[in-house]
């Protein structure tokens, strides 16, 4: 076989030998973490929007704690007067 | 801190899919993608019962135990989500959840069947709160408005409570209580197991 003809083959099966090969499959990005509820969904940090419920502090997480707390309870209508 | 967990009373139930609805308009889920769906059993015997069923948030959570990109994580309350950008598609979250929570935009074979949708406990997802970029891949953030899931509040007759798990248990021990029946809640032992309230394990497996 002539020098081509080997280096032809060597090349061949190099390329197809690469398809075999692992690429790495870390997470380049990562997964983004989520911000804390309580520092609202207003464009700044801290802040809220229309559509935040009134009633509490937004960026203080003892506030919404309370009052997402409150509105868990709500769902009790035994404490409820009828 | 709470840890969010949903009950539904089977008792309650009307399938009347008000949850079903309130999802799907509050999130604006797209067509062919139920985040929430009303279950019946023995439909049309009498002595039906119905649940609503979506992502119950679970204590282990089996779609975070087999996804291949690690793209879930759970916040802080208890609330598991995941990241849509890292997600492949590839399916196996929804052969492992027992509720059949993870939905596909798209039918197909592996990996071409889109991202991954699920019950965010209206909690919003990953990209900055209350953003246009997490509305269009997770629904609305109604944990940072201070409000709790639509489906739950929408509720006409209270049969689906959602909230952190010591309170929405008590409520429905109340229930029990007063109408002296129903006491089984669906899926909550699968998905809490037999810990109370989700408390953490600290790395012991039960």
């Amino acid at each position: 076989m002539s020098r081509t003809g080997i280096v032809a083959i060597a090349l061949t099966g190099c390329a197809l030998l690469a398809a075999c090969g692992e690429k790495p499959q870390t997470n380049a990005e990562g997964v983004k973490f989520d911000a804390v509820p309580w520092s609202g969904t207003g464009e700044q940090a801290n802040t809220g929007t229309v559509f935040t419920a009134p009633g509490w502090k937004v960026g203080d997480k003892t506030a919404w704690e309370q009052q997402i707390k409150t509105r868990m309870l709500g769902q009790n209508e035994y404490n409820k007067e009828n | 801190m709470a840890r969010m967990k949903f009950v539904c009373d089977a008792e309650r139930c009307i399938e009347c899919n008000g949850c079903v609805t309130a999802c799907k308009n509050e999130n604006e889920v797209p067509w062919g993608v139920n985040r929430r769906r009303v279950v019946t059993l023995n439909d049309g015997v009498p002595g039906e019962k119905s649940i609503s069923v979506a992502c119950m948030h679970c204590s282990d959570a089996p779609c975070m135990a087999v996804c291949p990109v690690q793209c879930f994580y759970r916040t802080d309350e208890g609330v598991v989500l995941h990241d849509k950008d890292v997600c492949i598609g590839c399916g196996y979250c929804s052969y492992a959840c027992p509720f059949g929570a993870p939905q596909f935009p798209t039918q197909g074979t592996f990996g071409a069947r889109g991202k991954m949708d699920k019950c965010t406990f209206c909690a919003g997802g990953p990209e900055a709160n209350g953003s246009e970029a997490e509305f269009e891949k997770y629904g609305r953030n109604r944990l940072a408005e201070g409000k709790l899931p639509a489906c739950a509040e929408m509720c006409s007759t209270k049969a689906l409570l959602a909230g952190d798990g010591d309170v929405v248990a008590d409520i429905f021990r109340t229930r029990v209580l007063h109408r002296g029946k129903g006491a089984e809640v669906w899926g909550w032992g699968t998905a809490y197991g037999s810990q109370q309230a989700g408390t953490p394990t600290n790395g012991v497996k039960q």
